[in-house]
């Protein structure tokens, strides 16, 4: 597939993401028209339709350019680590740890609205903590394929756990676990918002700071070293930096799948594999295509609403397909 | 340039060590070959050169300093290293492969300038990829790929070369263009070469010197004429040789034919 040269990539981005926020602004139990959201956004226009736009869905749509943006920078920078392109945010044993948290506060009872975040949050950290540890070999080093099997088999341990827990729980206590954990930015807020964001910069910028070593790593760790990357200090910061996002993606909407496999992909095959391009390409794509993808999920069967993980997949699976035969026919020719 | 002072390695789980005490230095302007037996020890040296394995005793340096205390973005700027295997991850070009070698020069935030560029073309013009520029490194044969990763080392602008088997997958020409490649840049540019080689013929024609190793310990490291005895090598590899002196005083190397033995194979179970 040929790849895009700068000028109209960075155009399509700029495009796609405000087409992405438009449709995520005007889309839901009560359509808008472009032009009321347009109005909305200026401050003008009545009174329900300001508040439609501005209260309710404009945090929805801010948390899902965020959680959007996170988990596709968290793929890319995890794919370039265990130089997997299958490697996803959640193979990393985050969902089974993240699960098993939430699953375990609606069990014991726990209430506070931000039980279940918090619990997940935990629960993702735990499993951060034991994979890190199982992955640590001889002097130190993180060893990337110890990191991944060990990422499948915490999630594994994880997953028998929240199904066992879920067979002897009742019913409705574990059907919203359930949910939960499926995916969704309904109800955060800007609090929630502003809580990401504040977390997810610091997280953001240690990647950012390691794309060079990234685009080395691609080549193999003594390689890399080689050509000047401190292999070891990036491993850990990369991991520890992407675990943490995608800790914090899901404690602020469950679990959203696909984003974090399809989108760095997406952009490497438009755009190439240097990750300083990447990242924030991949930021601004992963945030567009959860936006559309929850409008989506909101407006399909309004007003039930299909959990955005669901479709993210209903429509990146076929996305991703075409894309692969699109490359794969490039690679055969 | 390079010096390992009695340096003794031994890995985790192993039963001996890879380097018992080995001594070796490369100055600049200097060719050292470094040659033995599969297993001597070869690669481990080079590693030991470099700072990436702890050692159990003794001293390496580069450039006068410990080379475990060298950030690696820094010994990336002094020394260019084409290693024996590489596969990338993910598809790259050419000229993306080769701008890699600018990496330690730029840092994480600033992008390639004129004077990156500059190098980046000249080394492909030198280890003669540039017509290969925009190709996949996926769609190049092993020594189309070898040249360019050489090419990635000179756009380091290195002070000092560390090549491992750098001619394994080269044909007669390309190996022969890039050993006079080396010996170009260490007469002219003052460079250090270190070369690990299988090609003994090679090493001796090209290399200042040669260091033979075996078993992780010091055998020789003299002049290629000097190292290449017939007693030594046969002892060494195993295998009888005979060498001959050409016109031009160097040394070439014939291995005997030698049918082999029940002894052979069972050696070999």
């Amino acid at each position: 597939m040929k790849r895009l040269s700068r000028g109209p990539f960075v155009a399509f981005l700029v495009v796609a993401w405000i087409a992405a926020v438009l449709v995520g602004l005007a889309v839901g139990g009560t359509p808008l028209a472009p032009r009321e959201v347009l109005a909305a956004l200026a401050g003008s226009g009545d009174d329900t339709t300001r508040g439609i736009v501005l209260s309710l869905r404009l945090p929805r749509v801010a948390l899902g350019a965020l959680v959007g943006g996170v988990l596709a920078v968290a793929g890319a920078a995890l794919q370039a680590l265990v130089r997997n392109p299958l490697a996803d945010p959640y193979l990393l044993g985050l969902s089974g740890g993240s699960g098993l948290g939430a699953v375990l506060a609606i069990v014991v009872g726990v209430e506070s609205a931000w039980a279940l975040p918090g619990a997940a949050f935990a629960g993702a950290l735990a499993a951060i903590v034991i994979v890190y540890r199982l992955a640590i070999v001889g002097g130190g080093a993180l060893d990337s394929r110890i990191l991944l099997l060990a990422g499948v088999v915490v999630g594994a341990f994880a997953g028998a756990l929240v199904s066992g827990v879920l067979a002897v729980a009742e019913s409705t206590g574990a059907r919203s676990a359930m949910l939960w954990l499926m995916g969704g930015l309904g109800g955060v807020g800007w609090a929630g918002v502003a809580a990401l964001a504040v977390y997810a910069a610091p997280a953001l910028a240690v990647i950012a700071r390691e794309a060079r070593s990234l685009d080395l790593l691609a080549l193999g760790e003594e390689p890399a070293g080689h050509l000047g990357a401190d292999v070891a200090r990036t491993k850990r910061r990369v991991y520890l930096a992407a675990s943490l996002l995608t800790a914090a993606a899901v404690a602020a909407s469950g679990l959203i799948g696909f984003v974090g496999l399809a989108v760095p992909h997406a952009v490497r095959m438009l755009r190439g594999h240097d990750h300083r391009g990447l990242l924030p390409s991949a930021f601004v794509l992963g945030g567009a295509f959860l936006m559309v993808a929850d409008a989506g999920a909101r407006g399909m069967f309004a007003p039930l609403e299909l959990p955005v993980g669901v479709l993210t997949a209903l429509v990146g699976v076929p996305l991703f397909a075409v894309l692969l035969r699109r490359s794969g026919r490039k690679a055969a020719a | 340039m390079f010096e390992l002072a009695d340096v003794t390695i031994r890995y985790a789980g192993a039963a001996a060590p890879s380097l018992d005490g080995a001594s070796l230095r490369v100055a600049a302007g200097e060719c050292v070959a470094l040659v033995g037996p599969n297993g001597a020890g070869k690669t481990t040296a080079l590693r030991a050169l470099l700072g990436l394995v702890p050692l159990v005793s003794g001293r390496a340096e580069v450039m006068g300093r410990r080379s475990d205390g060298w950030p690696r973005d820094e010994i990336a700027r002094a020394v260019g290293v084409v290693g024996q295997r590489e596969e990338p991850a993910f598809p790259i070009t050419v000229r993306e492969a080769v701008e890699m070698g600018r990496y330690a020069h730029v840092g994480p935030w600033r992008s390639l300038g004129p004077r990156d560029r500059e190098a980046v073309e000249r080394a492909m013009r030198r280890a003669d990829v540039t017509a290969l520029a925009d190709r996949w490194v996926e769609t190049l044969s092993g020594g189309e790929w070898q040249r360019v990763r050489v090419a990635r080392a000179l756009a380091q602008e290195p002070r000092a070369l560390v090549l491992d088997e750098p001619t394994a997958s080269l044909d007669l020409r390309h190996e022969m263009e890039l050993f006079e490649l080396v010996a170009d840049l260490v007469r002219r540019d003052g460079l250090a070469a270190l070369i690990v080689s299988h090609h003994l013929n090679m090493a001796a024609r090209f290399a200042d010197r040669l260091v033979l190793l075996a078993e992780g310990r010091l055998v020789a490291d003299a002049a290629p004429v000097e190292v290449l005895e017939p007693e030594r090598l046969s002892a060494v590899f195993g295998w009888p040789v005979a060498v001959q002196r050409l016109s031009d005083g160097s040394v070439q190397l014939y291995p005997e034919r030698r049918p082999l033995t029940h002894q052979d194979g069972d050696r070999n179970r």
